[in-house]
């Protein structure tokens, strides 16, 4: 059971969406591996470190339109577009965290509120670079002709061809992220999580490490963000919004804080739960604020988490 | 250097909104520390006493006086929600971290978000200004509303109310010992249970009271919730969460930087009082008048 190559064999799924032919499956699943990775790096700080970020969208909008400006404005090619959304958003979260890491609970999560805000008003007003209000529209996709040579994908669309980069993209995204928690770094954030003062005793610099963590969510987040940017076809102030900030935290507590993979899970519960509820209401925000209460109250660990337990049940009642 | 008598009316209404936003920001600010919860919901609760406000004067009309049933009605209703709320769900969430109680108000703010929508429609809503309150006063070449006057009066007032209660009465005793430390207050035994539900209570009757007056000024429609927060949220952050005079305090400078900052930085005033909320807790994290949590 254990040995299941879990990640490979959803990456290999992911990769035959577009194969059902359907723009609608193909859109939705581009939509969950995006945001499934800002939602797992900023589980990096919630989950492994124990950091509430209330303003991890300013990362993701920061990536957004640095790829976007980069791609529409400058002209430049996804190849340098792409990695410079995660130096631009890891080089934010870098001075935030700065200042963040040294404030604890309640008033870490103010300060990161108090800096998306800051972000999201500038990139509200800055009608010169940011679009202001209006966003930065028509990002064009990245040029992907190339695959028209490859066997299978040849035939499909250009936004097929979007996804199946995002996929692979994201997946190394995962796959990095994956090795950072499960390292002796990663541990250490754990131990940090468990006890703080404890740890400092053992001689770590916490701060340090918590600033590490932070810049490493915020680089994630900014790639996330500059896909998304392009996936969206375009990006708009929004992006850093608090409630964004809210969404994104939602999802990661939906899925699970617990484990790894939960807030993508969540993610992907999320979006596919919004495109099936929206079809029948305009009330959506009803639906989410009453699943988020039930998920609070009756399974605090998440679907994964539930999941875990009710395994574990079964588990006993065969031993 | 431009003629002072606009600078007059400029810091005049940067006072109004103050107040205002004293009102909401000070029952946010009481929640927070007594309960140390963090509450979200408190823009909805404003929204829906404004929306309440609207009702009440549907039904009852617009006469003499009606004005005012329809706010204190209002205010009652809001505090009567926040107890339910506090009694049924939240009082369950005190004992679980931080992020659960915030995510637990938020999920409040999407429900009661759509729930006034669904009664109310998402049109703009106004009410008249009570009689007796149209007219205005002319001071110093500026035209100051009479309600904005009772605003102005309204808000230091129950300031001053508020400060009476918490220094001068056993209950406001408690609710000081409560912020200080409610283990050792139930050990002595008050029945800290129920003064936290009164100060939920308290607090939403604030929220409730707040959005009632604004209709007069100000137009209700969806969205007034999200808003609002966020400026009660800078208000207490730069204040002090959880303290009194320091909500009063950050209330007008937030005024004061807001109504100012458009002259200075027209197109950056929303920036200028984030900053302002940032330097304060990088500088003093526990706000200009508030005290460092334990």
């Amino acid at each position: 059971m254990r040995r299941v190559p879990w990640g490979v064999l959803v990456v290999m799924a992911a990769l035959f969406v577009p194969a059902l032919g359907s723009r609608f499956y193909t859109f939705v699943a581009n939509d969950v591996a995006i945001m499934g990775l800002f939602a797992v790096s900023l589980n990096v700080l919630i989950g492994y470190t124990g950091l509430v970020s209330f303003g991890h969208a300013a990362y993701f909008g920061i990536g957004a339109y640095t790829t976007g400006i980069l791609m529409k404005k400058l002209t430049l090619p996804f190849v340098l577009a792409f990695p410079a959304a995660g130096v631009v958003a890891a080089l934010f979260a870098l001075v935030f965290g700065f200042f963040c890491v040294r404030l604890t609970k309640i008033y870490f999560a103010m300060l990161t509120l108090a800096f998306a805000q800051i972000v999201w008003a500038i990139c509200f007003k800055w009608n010169g670079v940011t679009g202001g209000e209006q966003g930065l529209p028509e990002i064009p996709y990245p040029d992907l002709a190339w695959m028209q040579k490859l066997p299978f994908f040849g035939e499909l669309r250009g936004s097929d061809h979007f996804y199946l980069l995002s996929v692979v993209l994201v997946a190394v995204c995962y796959w990095a992220l994956h090795r950072v928690v499960a390292s002796p770094f990663g541990r250490m954030l754990t131990t940090i999580r468990e006890n703080p003062e404890r740890a400092e005793f053992i001689g770590v610099n916490v701060q340090r490490y918590e600033l590490i963590a932070f810049v490493i969510a915020g680089m994630f987040a900014g790639l996330a963000g500059g896909l998304f940017g392009i996936f969206n076809r375009g990006a708009f102030p929004d992006f850093a919004y608090w409630t964004k900030s809210s969404e994104v935290l939602i999802m990661t507590l939906l899925g699970g804080m617990g484990s790894f993979w939960g807030p993508a899970v969540g993610a992907l519960v999320l979006l596919v739960l919004n495109q099936q509820i929206t079809s029948y209401t305009e009330y959506w925000p009803f639906v989410l604020g009453t699943v988020l209460i039930v998920i609070l109250f009756a399974f605090p660990g998440g679907i994964v988490g539930a999941l875990e337990s009710a395994r574990a049940r079964l588990g006993t009642r065969h031993a | 250097m431009p003629d002072p008598s606009f600078l007059f009316a400029q810091s005049l209404s940067g006072l109004t909104a103050a107040m205002f936003l004293f009102l909401i920001a000070s029952g946010l600010s009481l929640i927070f520390g007594v309960l140390r919860v963090l509450n979200f919901a408190h823009g909805s609760f404003y929204m829906l006493g404004a929306y309440l406000a609207y009702q009440v004067v549907q039904w009852v009309g617009t006469g003499t006086g009606r004005f005012w049933w329809a706010v204190i009605g209002a205010a009652l209703g809001i505090a009567i929600l926040g107890g339910l709320v506090e009694r049924l769900l939240l009082r369950h969430l005190y004992a679980k971290e931080e992020l659960y109680q915030l995510l637990f108000t938020y999920a409040l703010v999407l429900v009661l978000g759509d729930v006034a929508k669904r009664l109310w429609g998402t049109g703009q809503l106004s009410i008249s200004r009570p009689p007796g309150l149209t007219g205005a006063l002319e001071i110093f070449g500026t035209r100051l509303p009479h309600y904005n006057l009772f605003i102005l009066i309204l808000g230091p007032a129950i300031a001053l109310g508020f400060w009476a209660v918490l220094h001068r009465t056993r209950a406001g005793r408690y609710i000081r010992a409560a912020a200080q430390d409610r283990e050792m207050l139930g050990a002595l035994g008050v029945n800290v249970t129920s003064l936290y539900t009164g100060v939920f209570v308290i607090g939403s009757f604030l929220a409730g009271l707040g959005g009632a007056l604004v209709t007069p000024v100000k137009t209700v429609v969806p969205g007034m919730d999200v808003e609002i927060i966020v400026e009660a949220f800078i208000v207490v952050v730069i204040g002090g969460l959880g303290s009194f005079w320091g909500t009063f305090l950050g209330s007008i400078v937030y005024g004061q930087v807001l109504s100012f900052g458009i002259l200075i930085f027209p197109r950056f005033s929303i920036f200028s009082v984030f900053a302002l909320m940032a330097v304060v807790l990088i500088v003093r994290p526990w706000g200009l008048l508030g005290k460092p949590l334990r």
